[in-house]
């Protein structure tokens, strides 16, 4: 077995009397994809927020890269190599495509307090960032203002984003959320044109994708790993089918393509 | 890129209009136009917070004011070397704001308009306080500073030497919102967890433009001083920053220009209606509000838009249907 990148140890987060992570131990290897997938409520958000830093698990821990990050904040996990992507479009928008990446490269600098250099005159920054644009599909929307562009546009810059903090980790939080056929189909294979470069953890409910993209997937359900292991193991898993794709649900109905 | 063109050319005009005026209008509106211009610069530093930080701050009169009064002190004292007091004035604002900014900056929202104005207002009691100051009073100042060889006694020459300040704040401010930095605070303002996800951490940011604004204003205080020659705790009050937010959005937010038209806007109103009712704010509050409802930007926005020279301060202007069918056939993907 290869060596982990992300360990999850015994992680629980409670709100009230909705324990909504309730003992998650999960590592990740370096260099697969490993896909998250649960029914709605399942505790997927809330793990995800623990794992980038905008909540505090109440107990348990994160090693990232062999360090405990459960006590860093967001910005300082980012820089240690765990990228994101949000679950609802999260970008700059006042600043073009383009600018949106650029301030992503300069993001991986050890400050930007530098304060008299038009940052759209530095080609350390903007070089990147249009190779970046071009490398999710955007080249031609370079200058467009962030705002409007549309929610397909929109997802592949944040993947544009998220590539350019030059992270060892992608944390994908439903790349594919509100996207068409075409436009998930597109991002599917933009996914699968990242793998294997980068550890991704991937989180989704797009059976589709999840099946031919994961090398691994663990079913999240009421804040509890119920299964994990390939995609053949979890198609064939007795408790996931109950849980979560439902009894009635053949196995057509999950089919991998990959 | 901004330099020149359209947007350029009004610039120039307005700057045309602020040299040439002064020889013609005597010296009543030479005065005016020189408080114009200092408080066209503390609406500035509101502008930098509000406009390019997303920090409303209802407490930037207290920085203006604590410039005024270090300023007005040494003045008192005897060091009258502009050129020593001044930048001392900002000193003290900028550590104020410093002391603030990084109390305050740990909350957000409504909650940091409400710290800024309670903070704002220990300063102005404490300034009130200050018995051998003139306490609610003030106090006057002997004279103006001098700068090397020149008199600023003379109020035309003294509007010349605010108004050369305001065009290099403008400048300087200028440099910073397009810099790396000024990418990281309009960041922050669009999206901070956002900003936060890619791995800037918001706080030091907010809290650096928080400091340069406070500098800003310490200067305009500073300058206020000198031009009335007196300073009280009026210059910290709470209505003032008040007048400060209604600068920069009668006049434009996110501008850097837009402010010192909403000062010269905001003041000329005041002066003329002033003169038929001690209630012009009852056709003020109606003005700002209309401004809100029915005009998209303010008063910057609308002659930028009016001349034509509407493309965004430094960004390349797109021809926004096209682009977007030029980009229905670059599919994801399909670079790789």
């Amino acid at each position: 077995m290869s060596e982990s990148l992300l360990e999850i140890e015994h992680l629980c987060k409670a709100f009230g009397a909705l324990v909504a992570t309730d003992g998650v131990t999960l590592a990740i290897r370096k260099g697969e994809t490993h896909a998250l997938i649960g029914p709605n409520g399942a505790g997927k958000t809330t793990l995800v927020g623990q794992l980038t830093g905008e909540l505090r698990p109440d107990a348990g821990r994160i090693i990232f890269d062999g360090r405990d990050i459960t006590e860093l904040s967001t910005a300082r996990r980012a820089r240690l190599g765990l990228a994101r992507s949000f679950q609802i479009t999260s970008i700059f928008d006042s600043f073009t495509a383009e600018g949106n990446v650029a301030l992503a490269v300069q993001a991986t600098e050890r400050h930007s307090f530098r304060f008299w250099k038009p940052a759209e005159r530095i080609a350390r920054l903007r070089q990147p960032a249009r190779q970046l644009i071009a490398d999710v599909g955007l080249s031609r929307l370079g200058n467009v203002i962030a705002s409007k562009m549309s929610h397909g546009q929109h997802r592949q810059l944040e993947l544009g984003m998220a590539l350019a903090t030059h992270p060892t980790m992608l944390l994908l939080d439903e790349p594919m959320a509100g996207l068409g056929i075409e436009e998930s189909r597109a991002m599917s294979k933009l996914l699968a044109s990242v793998k294997g470069q980068y550890t991704i953890l991937l989180i989704e409910h797009d059976m589709d994708a999840v099946f031919s993209l994961a090398d691994r997937i663990t079913v999240l359900v009421g804040g509890r790993i119920v299964a994990s292991g390939t995609a053949d193991e979890i198609r064939n898993h007795p408790g996931v089918r109950v849980a979560y794709l439902g009894e009635e649900d053949d196995a057509g109905d999950v089919r991998a393509n990959g | 890129m901004t330099l020149f063109g359209r947007r350029g050319a009004l610039l120039f005009v307005l700057l045309a209009v602020a040299i040439a005026l002064p020889p013609y209008c005597g010296t009543y509106y030479t005065r005016f136009a020189t408080q114009i211009a200092i408080y066209g610069m503390a609406a500035l530093s509101v502008d930098l917070l509000l406009g390019y930080s997303g920090l409303i701050t209802f407490g930037q009169a207290a920085l203006f004011g604590v410039g005024a009064y270090a300023a007005g002190m040494l003045t008192v004292y005897g060091l009258t070397d502009a050129l020593l007091t001044w930048p001392l004035a900002i000193l003290v604002s900028m550590l104020f704001a410093l002391a603030i900014g990084a109390l305050s900056l740990r909350t957000r929202g409504f909650q940091f308009i409400m710290v800024t104005l309670a903070f704002a207002q220990m300063v102005y009691y404490f300034a009130q306080s200050l018995r051998n100051w003139g306490g609610d009073d003030g106090f006057t100042l002997p004279q103006r500073d001098s700068l090397k060889f020149i008199s600023l006694a003379d109020h035309t020459t003294f509007y010349y030497v605010v108004l050369v300040l305001l065009v290099l704040v403008v400048l300087l401010a200028n440099r910073i919102v397009k810099s790396e930095f000024g990418m990281v605070i309009r960041g922050i303002r669009d999206n901070e967890r956002r900003a936060a996800a890619v791995g800037f951490p918001p706080y030091p940011y907010k809290l650096v433009i928080f400091v340069i604004a406070g500098g800003i204003a310490g200067l305009a205080g500073a300058l206020m001083a000198n031009h009335a020659k007196f300073v009280s705790p009026a210059t910290m009050s709470w209505q003032l920053s008040g007048e400060l937010l209604a600068m920069v959005i009668l006049g434009s937010a996110n501008s850097l220009i837009g402010p010192i038209l909403g000062a010269a806007f905001f003041l000329a109103f005041r002066d003329v209606l002033s003169d038929f009712t001690e209630h012009w704010m009852l056709f003020f509050g109606p003005l700002l509000v209309a401004r809100v409802l029915l005009v998209k930007d303010g008063i910057w926005g609308m002659l930028v838009r009016a001349t034509g020279a509407d493309d965004k301060l430094g960004e390349p202007k797109v021809d926004f249907p096209e682009a977007l069918e030029r980009a229905a056939d670059s599919k994801p993907g399909a670079a790789k």
